[in-house]
């Protein structure tokens, strides 16, 4: 029995890693050859073919503008809801709330007519707007704080912290592991974002890489391009794939210490 | 005195949300009114202003083709993608919650596809696809069958991108049910092993009913994701062929993008809404809150 959970394991493993073996079989196989050889002609090609220096560069600027905000306005938030009572406190969550059941990607519509209106269109800054709220990051917070013994707050106030130093000095860092997993979901979410800046933009200068992508491979799509697809294929996922192999564990630990379970 | 305390607590709370709730209202609160109120109104190109036209928006959805395969096709893949991806992450995080060798190697492949964007992986699966040079034809000529050209084929296309998916999510589905898993009390399993129950009882009678909090949670990101995502068919099909992997949101974005057509946009989208609430409701009134929030 042990045996066959543990072949059964191993094959569904390999089932699940397939295509990134098939994807970076292609990438690799040089296609003016019979049979398989290694060749890097195919990244060259992609990389000269579009602007993809400019596409990493637009999604490092549009990933960690949006995580920053983001932290900003979730830990705040995050304590009004966790430890001060107001009035309306009730209703607003519920606000919230709604956000979790209506994700912002159902409202592509309406949001490219308000940034139209603000004549956003087009920039880095409409792309990412829309999410420096994460009602999400503002739950998972909320769930941490209030987990925190009241008393270190007490301390801290004794000792003449304000407010906002209660927060800096006792909530942020012992809320460590719920902004790791907040941050990793965030940036591997923001860097996977598609069809909002698809919508956002029109010229390379603020394209991210999935866009890029996209567009690379709409003026491409015949057999024999395939190989430098595959290539740029890899451009956009390689960062990613690297920084979760490096921190895997943290990145499961995270996960089942942020109070998600 | 303490009133005035009280002011204070009240004056800073609402500061400390304002920044994010600034962003909540422009874009959550503010476009979901406007578009339930649009979707009142003709506006298209041929309009210069959105004339009121009633519930007319409404009445011609219904009679339209496109829109009745698009929500026939959402409901299958809803019901293809949300049990299947929840179950099999279930069953994934048991295969790996358990310290053999390469376990943590199997983790990783089972947990990779959701760090990746879905426009990658749908380039990834449209190489796989692809008649004549894809690798599952390849396979089929090993064996002797002919070319099958999955997405090209109605009948096909949308299981074929509903495989995808799953393979895409299950692994996000693992991480929480690992987390689940790792916090149930050992005393209670080793209890239930010395009053003799087999590992299927204990599965059923005590790990499958203290999972139940991490199987919600999953449902309910599963049901969202099912309707919000829609890159895989920009990248893979653009809805086709003749429809057949049309989904609600790609219509909207068909709407909005391509035909221009805004009133039709902002009624498909109010649908989407209906659709969203109705789950939430079903999930907040239909299951145990306690289980819940526990």
């Amino acid at each position: 029995m042990k045996l066959i959970i543990r072949i059964s394991t191993y094959l569904l493993a390999i089932l699940f890693a397939l295509p990134l073996f098939g994807i970076i079989y292609m990438a690799f196989k040089d296609t003016k050859v019979e049979g398989f050889s290694v060749t890097i002609d195919n990244f060259i090609e992609a990389w000269n073919a579009a602007p993809f220096a400019s596409y990493y560069l637009n999604t490092f600027i549009i990933v960690f503008g949006i995580l920053v905000v983001q932290l900003f306005t979730i830990t705040l938030a995050a304590y009004a809801f966790a430890r001060m009572n107001f009035i309306g406190k009730g209703t607003v969550f519920l606000l919230y709330l709604i956000q979790i059941m209506i994700p912002i990607e159902l409202l592509i519509y309406p949001n490219s007519n308000t940034i139209a209106q603000l004549g956003l269109y087009d920039t880095k800054l409409a792309i990412m707007l829309p999410y420096f709220i994460s009602a999400f990051g503002i739950f998972l917070l909320r769930q941490t704080f209030k987990g925190i013994p009241y008393e270190l707050e007490e301390a801290a106030k004794l000792e003449g912290c304000n407010r906002l130093q209660t927060i800096w000095h006792v909530y942020v860092p012992l809320a460590k592991p719920t902004y790791i997993a907040f941050g990793l979901i965030s940036i591997s979410a923001q860097w996977s974002n598609f069809l909002w800046p698809l919508i956002i933009t029109d010229s390379d200068s603020n394209r991210p890489l999935t866009v890029g992508l996209a567009m690379f491979a709409k003026t491409s799509d015949s057999g024999a391009q395939w190989g430098v697809v595959a290539a740029a294929t890899l451009f956009v996922i390689f960062p990613l794939l690297l920084a979760f192999f490096l921190f895997q564990r943290q990145f499961i630990s995270s996960f089942m210490h942020s109070g998600i379970k | 005195m303490r009133k005035g305390k009280r002011m204070q607590e009240n004056t800073m709370a609402w500061l400390f949300l304002l920044p994010s709730l600034i962003f909540l209202i422009l874009f959550t609160l503010y476009p979901i009114i406007k578009t339930v109120y649009l979707s009142f109104f003709q506006s298209d190109l041929s309009t210069d202003r959105p004339i009121y036209v009633g519930l007319t928006n409404f009445k011609m959805m219904l009679e339209d083709e496109v829109f009745r395969k698009a929500f026939i096709n959402n409901f299958w893949f809803a019901v293809g993608t949300i049990p299947t991806s929840v179950m099999l992450g279930m069953l994934l995080a048991i295969l790996v919650n358990r310290k053999i060798k390469g376990t943590s190697l199997a983790r990783t492949a089972f947990f990779y596809p959701v760090v990746i964007p879905m426009v990658s992986a749908a380039f990834i699966w449209l190489f796989f696809y692809t008649p004549e040079y894809g690798m599952i034809n390849k396979l089929l000529h090993l064996l002797g069958i002919g070319d099958l050209n999955l997405l090209g084929n109605s009948s096909t296309v949308l299981i074929a991108i509903i495989v995808m998916v799953i393979w895409k999510e299950a692994g996000f589905f693992m991480i929480f049910y690992l987390a689940a898993l790792q916090n149930i009390p050992k005393e209670l399993l080793e209890a239930s092993h010395i009053d003799g129950a087999s590992k299927w009882m204990q599965f059923w009678k005590i790990v499958f009913p203290l999972l139940m909090p991490t199987t919600l949670f999953s449902v309910v990101i599963a049901t969202t994701n099912a309707f919000k995502t829609i890159d895989q068919l920009v990248v893979m099909t653009q809805g086709g062929p003749n429809n057949a992997s049309n989904l609600l949101l790609y219509y909207i974005y068909e709407s909005t993008f391509r035909f221009m057509d805004y009133g039709k946009a902002a009624t498909a989208t109010v649908v989407v809404l209906v659709i969203m609430i109705v789950i939430a409701a079903i999930q907040f009134f239909g299951t145990d809150r306690k289980i819940h929030y526990s």
